[in-house]
Parts: C-alpha cells; structure tokens; sequence
C-alpha cells in the first residue's frame, strides 16, 4: 500500500497544514512518511509545492519519481498544473477553482478550467466558497483535504484525529469548524465520483 | 524511546540537544534555518537553558561555538553553506587548535540554487580543514549523527562537520530518538597553549592534526554508516552518498538493487571497501548530490581508461541537484512518457508581499536614479534582491552578504558618481559595518541604503541583531550625524523619501539613508499571537 501525493499552491496559502493532517493521519496508522517541503525565497507569493509519500514499506526518496503520484491536491488553479508531469496515467487531480492571481500573464479562466477538466480523474471545487458557506474562510485547505481524502489511503476517521490533533490547542470551536469542512469536502468529492461513475 | 515527526534540520537539532549539547550558535540561511529554530522551540533546550540565541554571522557564531568547546561543553553551529565561507577563518583554524569540548557543525548546502548564490559543496571544505565530515541520507541517520558526533569531536580532539542538503533539510520522516545525556562540566584544555597559534605552536598543532588522520581514516572503515551491500551483477559497482542512495534505491522496487552498493556517510573515505568495490567491478557509476566529490578523489588525473562514472564525464548532469528521473536514466532504464505541462501554465516567480516596505523603498529610488543614470545600485542579499526582478528591475548587484556597500565604494573609487548601495538591516550587521567603516575612512561619496525591516525576513522572521541601533552603530563606525537620515517607507512619504535620497545622493561623502518600517509578514504574526494571548486572558 502506497499513495505518493503532490500538494501545490502559492507561498503564503499553507499547503503545509495540510500535509501536516496527512502526516499525522498517516503516523497515526503506523504508516511510513516521507515529506519534502520548500522553505526559503520562492515561498514569497511564488509557486510553492510539497512531495508527501505514506506507505506500509519503508520509502526510499524523499521525492517522488515523474509519473508515479497518485494525487495532486492543489488549492489554487493553475498550479496543480504545473506538477502534472508526476501524475501517474491512474492518478487524481483534486483542485481548488479559485484562482490566486499575482501575477500579469494569469491565463484566462475558462481555458484553465476546460484544461482541467480535460483530465478523466479530476475533482475541481470552489473551497473557498465552500468554507466561506460554513462561516469559517480559513478553513479552504481542510476542505481540500476532504475533497482529497478518498484517494489517500488512510480512514477517514484519521484525519478527523489529525485534525483535533493539530487545531486541538485553538480551541474546540475551530476544532468543529475544520471537520465541518473536512467532511464538506469529502462529500463534495464522493458526488462527483459518483456522478461520474453513473 | 520516542518516535517524532522530524525534517532533516529538526533530527540534528534533536540529536544534538539528546548528545549533551550546552550552546547552538547560527545565522539563520535556507536550508539551515530550522536547526535553530528548533532548538528555540525545545522545551529540554529550555529547561537546561541551553544557548540558542541567533548570533551576528557565522563567524562569531562558530567563535562563540569554540570559546565553550574550550570551557570543555559541547556546541553545535549551523548555517548554510555560504556562511560557512564567512566562518571559513575560524573553521579551518579550529582544526588546528583542536577542540576540548566537542565541536561540531552542521551545514546545508543548497544544490541546485533554491535560496542561494552558488550550489558549493561542504565535503571539500571538511577535506580542506582535515577533519572527519558525517552525511545523512535520512532523517534517522541526521539525528544519530548530530547524537554521536560530539563523542567522534572529542575522541579525536577535533571539530567534526555534519554536512546537509536541501531535499534532506527540509523532509520530513520518522525519528527514533536516543536517551538523553547528561551535558559537559566545565573543564580548561590540558594544555594552557593548545588554542594559541602563535607559529612555533601553530606548527605542533597542525602536526597533531597531521597525525591523527590515520585515526580518522580507521574510524571511516569501521564506520556504521559506510555500508557496503553486496550484488550480483559486477559490470557496475555504484559509490554512493547523502540523498542520492534514496534516489538509487528508489528505482529498485523492493529495494534490492543487482548491482555492489557502497554507501558513504562518512568521510575520509573507507580506503579498503573502496578497492574492494574497485575490484570487484568492471566499472563503478558514483552518485553524489553536490559537486564530484569522490568521483574527482577516485578518477584521479590520469584516468584514461575511463572506468569511473558519474557527474564529469556525462553520465550525470555536472550541476543541479539530482531526482529519481536522473538517476534511473545514469542506470540505463527508460523513463516512461509523462503528461507535458499544458501551455497555458505561466511561471510565478517568488515576489515582494502585498504591502512590503521594500516596495515603498524602490519606487523612490527609480525616481530618484532616472536622473543620475541606471546600472548605480549595488545591492546584497535578503527579500529585498527581488528589486532585481521586473517591475522594479532597480538594483544590479547580489554577490556575498555586505558587498554592497563595499562594492559601491569601489564603483566611487573607480570614479562613477552618485552610487548607492541597497542593504538589508540584518544583512548590514551580519557584514556590512566593517565595509561602512572602509566607506567612512575614506569619505566615500557613496549613498548606503538600510532598509530596515527590523527582522531577517527572508528565512522567516527571525530576531534582527540591527534593530533599535541602527543610527548610533553608523554613527559609531563615522558617518556624521545630519547625513544619517531616517524615513517611513510607506506610498504618502513617497516625495519625501525621493528629496532626502537626492540631498545625500548629492552630498559628496559618505551617507546612509535608513527607510524604516516592520516586515508585513513578522507585523501580522505579532498581531496573531497578540490576539491568542488576549483570548486566552479572557478564559482565564
């Protein structure tokens, strides 16, 4: 059992945290990890990415190899494209569709989503209008995650314990609010499979 | 036995707090950064009240580390790699004086240039110092290295080097850590002038090194952490070392890999599993992250017979870091066919934050430099070296920390007029103080920008040794008072700020101009934990 993911997004819209749920779901089932982050320069508004492998077996690079991800999770548009090289021919791409323009030549809104929807195994939502709809705009990433979660190879169960584990110290309210949106997410993604499939 | 969650940077500093670590000195430099950090954050380390305040620069980092090495405690010091050619005086010296307390520095070297100017590697500075270097290949061996290094520093009397790369610095994995131990008495070195270099003594010490690297070697043979694994096939034997062994048996499902593997984690090389590997195979492929380190030690200058592979004769690329891609096509098999990145993806390159000083700061100066001409700003490293970068494109410089000042200087020298240099706080007191002093002996009709920030922004918004003496400092080193001008880089000072950096621009000697305002960034973290802290008032 192996799943070998690609988070991507922007410096500065914490891709981390939700590697860190991941992690600490994943450790939580006694699971290998493996998680390359990027620190330093380009995390000023540039494009940001994050490799993150779980496993049964040990895990060997720290990177993961071209064509070999079982999922990108991107929280912004565009970048989950730039990573598309390592998607395996099997493999998800999970996106957020709004869009983070910081830049002159942001392409055209309608052709990047008509790229993404070019791709058969896609799920792309707007999460931050679904966390603005559960009165908590910070929690975008977690609905991600949630979006994400029925391609990782973890209970589900187990990111909601990540989750108490990492927002636990903020209180229970932000606590609630971040498995509102997890689960939010998760629905979200379990339709479209289903649509889908049917 | 505990199991933590660790980067590569967090498993040394774990490992050195659990070896009996007394004091962690450093400037913060990507990938390095963290190693601190998180001593900063560990309760052990705060309980012990073990050192971990950021010193100036490297320099006096590794000099402080040295000065409790020889009150007989061990200490770690961590930096990037180019910091340590700003310690590169104390270091190669602190081999020949020996340590009393264990000695030991952790280094990151960046390859392929992330967050930094050059991509050396630190292996040939450990070379060049004489001394035994350790290297990781995960996040268990970083923290047993950085665990067991001070007992190798003390063994042999000698600074020992743990050298990092990025890819391990910064991933995550499991740790499994060791008991803890108990810290270093305060002990004086045995002899009064082990650590003066005077040359009659200077000489002895260096002949003390000289004879203790045949230890050093026997050491590397036995080591644990040069292992050699035996394989079937013999028309290839690969050498291997760091991050690279990942990325080797990465492209071996299982792990097995047909080929002998000798893994290297500690340097000097192994001699005899070196010639055994060398022997046994009718070709050896060496996989190094870095520079050709051992691939130019084993190649040697008349290697005609071209039997080593590796980074210089093509078989890997010469610069950058590697991958599992570059590594399966070095092996021979076939990367398949990936989905190309569509077209319409543009570059996003890193850029200032919405609301940052820095900004406030170049759109004054490219007004005020339309009239005394372009390609005058030199600049130094820091946040603000993104003004090299469209739409700013305003400075022309970013060589080592402090150059700017004193290249502008020799630009002046040279007879250019009105030339300035772009500075950061940090960056100024890091090693910019003694290139101002160069500017005021002589009275340097040069215009020295501090744009203070009042944190090192760059990695993170760390504690800057420049905030709240910035003025007495330039006017301690010499810069006369009414050229020492202070301004509020913000949109409606924008005239202002222009006028003041034209005045000085004009004025024929040395003046600083310091544009103050806090990084966005450290202001809004400062807020947030205002905020928890009041919120928890309110519980309470």
């Amino acid at each position: 059992m192996k799943t070998d993911i690609i988070l991507s997004g922007v410096g500065g819209q914490g891709i981390l945290s939700i590697a860190a749920t991941i992690a600490i779901a994943a450790l939580d089932n006694e699971l290998y990890i493996k998680q390359s982050e990027v620190h330093g320069m380009s995390q000023r508004g540039g494009a940001v990415q994050s490799h993150l492998r779980i496993s049964n077996k040990p895990i060997a690079s720290d990177l993961i190899p071209l064509g070999e991800s079982d999922l990108i999770i991107s929280v912004e548009p565009m970048e989950g494209l730039r990573y598309i090289p390592y998607l395996s021919s099997a493999g998800w791409l999970v996106t957020n569709t709004k869009p983070f323009i910081n830049i002159d030549n942001y392409p055209d809104k309608n052709e990047l989503m008509s790229t993404i929807t070019s791709f058969k195994n896609h799920i792309a939502l707007d999460a931050d209008k679904i966390s603005r709809e559960l009165q908590s705009p910070r929690s975008s990433n977690i609905v991600m995650l949630g979006a994400a979660s029925p391609f990782i190879k973890i209970p589900y169960e187990s990111f909601e314990e990540g989750i108490k584990k990492i927002f636990g110290r903020k209180g229970e309210e932000v606590v609630r609010l971040n498995i509102d949106a997890l689960k939010a997410g998760r629905e979200f993604a379990e339709k479209a499979i289903h649509n889908d499939a049917g | 036995m505990e199991k933590l969650l660790l980067l590569g940077d967090e498993a040394v500093a774990q490992g050195a707090i659990d070896g009996g670590m007394s004091g962690m000195y450093a400037y913060p430099g990507t990938p390095s950064t963290e190693i601190m950090e998180y001593v900063q954050k560990s309760r052990i380390a705060k309980e012990r009240n073990i050192h971990r305040r950021w010193s100036t620069n490297e320099k006096t980092a590794m000099e402080a580390a040295l000065g409790m090495s020889y009150a007989g405690k061990r200490a770690m010091i961590a930096m990037k790699h180019v910091g340590l050619n700003v310690a590169a005086d104390v270091f190669i010296n602190s081999a020949i004086t020996g340590v009393n307390g264990g000695m030991v520095i952790a280094v990151a070297d960046d390859p392929s240039m992330h967050s930094s100017q050059n991509e050396q590697d630190s292996r040939f500075y450990g070379k060049f110092a004489q001394i035994p270097v350790l290297e990781p290949s995960n996040q268990q061996e970083a923290y047993d290295m950085a665990y067991e290094s001070f007992d190798l520093s003390e063994k042999f009397g000698v600074p020992v080097l743990i050298r990092l790369t990025t890819r391990l610095s910064h991933s995550r994995s499991g740790v499994k850590t060791s008991a803890l131990k108990e810290e270093n008495k305060i002990t004086f070195p045995e002899d009064p002038i082990q650590f003066v270099l005077l040359p009659f003594n200077a000489r002895k010490r260096y002949q003390i090194l000289l004879d203790k690297q045949s230890g050093f070697k026997e050491t590397s043979e036995e080591s644990k952490y040069n292992i050699y694994y035996d394989g079937e096939d013999k028309s290839i034997g690969i050498i291997t070392s760091g991050i690279a062994y990942n990325y080797l048996m990465e492209n071996y499902p299982g792990r097995i890999c047909p080929h002998p593997v000798l893994k290297i984690g500690q340097y000097p090389l192994p001699y005899s599993k070196v010639e055994k590997i060398d022997k046994e195979c009718d070709k050896l492929l060496i996989i190094e992250e870095g520079y050709p380190f051992i691939e130019e030690m084993l190649r040697g200058f008349l290697d005609k017979e071209n039997r080593v592979m590796g980074r210089l004769d093509g078989t890997l690329q010469r610069a950058g870091e590697l991958n599992p891609n570059i590594v399966a096509a070095a092996l021979g098999k076939v990367n398949g066919e990936n989905i190309k990145i569509p077209e319409i993806v543009a570059n996003r390159p890193p850029q200032f934050c919405p609301g940052c000083a820095h900004k406030d700061v170049y759109d004054a100066l490219n007004e005020t430099m339309k009239e005394y001409g372009s390609q005058k700003v030199f600049s130094d490293i820091g946040c603000y070296t993104l003004g090299a970068l469209p739409p700013y494109n305003a400075i022309h410089s970013c060589v080592d920390m402090g150059a700017s000042i004193t290249m502008a200087k020799g630009a002046a020298d040279a007879g250019v007029k009105h030339v300035v240099a772009v500075i950061g706080d940090s960056t100024f007191t890091h090693s910019g103080m003694t290139a101002l002093l160069d500017a005021v002996l002589e009275n340097s009709p040069i215009t020295v920008v501090i744009s203070d920030n009042s944190t090192i922004a760059m990695t993170g918004g760390q504690e800057s040794a420049a905030t709240g003496h910035l003025e007495k400092i330039c006017e301690g080193v010499g810069v006369q008072s009414d050229h020492i001008r202070v301004v509020t880089p913000l949109r409606r000072y924008h005239d202002e700020i222009v006028q003041v950096l034209k005045e000085e621009i004009e004025y024929e000697g040395i003046s600083v101009v310091i544009p103050r305002r806090e990084c966005v960034q450290t202001a809004a973290s400062k807020r947030k934990a205002e905020k928890a802290g009041k919120a928890k008032l309110k519980t309470v």
